[in-house]
């Protein structure tokens, strides 16, 4: 990952970003603590715009491709709900019930960031749930519902931590990202063990290696996962540690850039 | 001035050089080992007869990460050194991941540290009943949600993109714990509304209030009162 380069494009969009910080940093503690959970996007929104005036394009880029992929994880969870014999009921109901509230919870809390902020909120474009045809029973057979479920959740993960460095500006944007970030991170846990129950896959709560235990078709969500090797320090046996190969690759989540978000999501997307 | 005294000097605390040049020298996403431990002075962790105190700075949070995973270590450790009766094959398995995630964790803050890490605490796990099930179960969901509330929490404090990259690799692992766990002891609470409230987001605690609560599990004494508060 080139940090530098990210924040040049940080600083290009806004040359004046890291000087305003300091000043912005006072703005947030006159604000104090005091906010309420249901007017934190307002809150949020026009916070952020006070630091940045009308060059908010950088962050809301940001928030807008955390839409998208929203967009796309909730209309997909409301699908399934309305597809019927799709989920058993019960647990596996209760739990997708969970999820979807949480990714339509996501949808509105960042459209109503992105307009405080002044901001244009990007259109839900049409998905197509079978990408093209790959997954044709994405609504009518549970197993393969719960692999795409799982490569939803699991990207969703790696893309919020792959923005992350992109919010370093901003505190409350980037606190609101990483309390979506771990909540995408609590869903594809759960939808693993409901793979790993159904005797759909042999996956863990975590990521081993580089493995989905998919299938190649969705391969390039799970590549980049199987280091062993954090800035520079090797894990495996880290200090005469019992640490084995897989136990370094599940202890870390990796990254996407949002270039490789946007292709892997691209089949689902109707031009 | 030396390199290695540049590269990870908080900007904050060098006026003269801008958070651009920062990133610019820290460059890309390479920390060496040794690269934290030649921080300035001030940022070091001092012991007292009476307190650990973690330092200020990115150093600061990175000691306050230490102290937690060490705790979660320590607290594996023990339960997988002498399993509660009625665990599953598959539950001990998992449990014994876990053990080493922590462990993974534990010693990547250590090395990564070098020098400026505060030292092994010393635990108390006197309230926690390792035979049951249920006072087993209680506290690793309490750590783990606890993990995640204070990585989400101690994000906007990192100056360093590349510290921030590394608490984010590490914080969903601990939200995967932390559903699993949840779901070991009921299923389908992975992210019911004690964890996730109605705008769809995870908790985030500052470390004040997160040490209150890992203080309880704690012999060693820690403060917090050098870290930074926004």
């Amino acid at each position: 990952m080139n940090f530098g380069n990210i924040l040049n494009e940080i600083e290009q969009a806004d040359p004046e970003v890291f000087e305003r910080t300091s000043q912005r940093r006072d703005i947030f503690k006159s604000f104090g603590a005091k906010v309420a959970v249901a007017v934190l996007p307002f809150a949020l929104g026009s916070l952020f715009k006070k630091a940045y005036g009308k060059n908010t394009d950088a962050i809301t880029d940001v928030l807008n491709y955390a839409l998208t992929l929203e967009y796309l994880e909730a209309e997909f969870y409301n699908k399934a709900l309305a597809s019927a014999g799709l989920i058993p009921s019960g647990a596996p109901n209760g739990a997708i019930s969970t999820i979807a509230a949480h990714e339509n919870a996501h949808v509105a809390f960042l459209k109503t960031a992105i307009s405080g902020a002044g901001g244009t909120v990007v259109a839900k474009p049409t998905f197509d749930f079978t990408a093209g045809g790959a997954f044709p029973s994405v609504f009518s057979d549970y197993a393969t519902f719960l692999a795409v479920a799982q490569t939803f959740e699991d990207t969703g993960v790696r893309a919020y931590k792959g923005q992350a460095g992109n919010l370093i500006t901003s505190n409350e944007v980037l606190t609101a990202a990483l309390q979506i970030h771990s909540v995408e991170a609590r869903h594809a846990s759960h939808i693993r063990q409901m793979r790993k129950a159904n005797g759909f896959g042999d996956v863990k709560p975590w990521i081993t290696g580089k493995d989905s235990g998919i299938g190649s078709a969705v391969q390039a969500s799970y590549n980049g996962e199987e280091v062993t090797n954090q800035a520079g320090v090797e894990i495996v046996g880290i200090n005469g540690q019992v640490i084995s190969a897989n136990a370094a690759t599940e202890a870390f989540d990796e990254p996407l850039s949002k270039d490789a978000v946007l292709a892997i999501v691209k089949p689902f997307i109707v031009p | 001035m030396k390199l290695e005294n540049e590269s990870l000097i908080v900007p904050e605390q060098r006026p003269g050089v801008s958070r651009r040049r920062f990133f610019t020298v820290a460059g890309v996403g390479i920390l060496a080992a040794s690269a934290i431990a030649s921080c300035k002075k001030d940022d070091s962790p001092v012991v007292t007869d009476q307190s650990i105190d973690l330092g200020s700075g990115d150093v600061g949070i990175l000691n306050y990460a230490y102290a937690l995973e060490q705790l979660e270590a320590a607290f594996y450790t023990k339960v997988a050194a002498s399993f509660y009766s009625g665990a599953s094959s598959a539950e001990m398995d998992r449990l014994k991941e876990i053990r080493d995630h922590e462990i993974a964790h534990r010693e990547f803050f250590k090395n990564a540290l070098g020098s400026k890490a505060i030292p092994a605490l010393e635990v108390d796990f006197s309230s926690i009943d390792f035979t049951s099930r249920t006072s087993v179960l209680a506290t690793a969901k309490a750590f783990e949600d606890l993990g995640v509330s204070a990585y989400n929490g101690a994000g906007k404090l990192i100056v360093s993109a590349d510290y921030l990259l590394l608490a984010g690799k590490i914080v969903s692992v601990e939200a995967r714990h932390a559903a699993y766990i949840r779901d070991i002891i009921s299923n389908g609470s992975f992210a019911d509304s004690s964890a996730v409230d109605a705008n769809g987001l995870d908790m985030a605690k500052m470390p004040n209030d997160v040490l209150a609560v890992a203080g309880t599990y704690l012999k060693s004494k820690i403060t917090a009162k050098n870290l930074p508060t926004s």
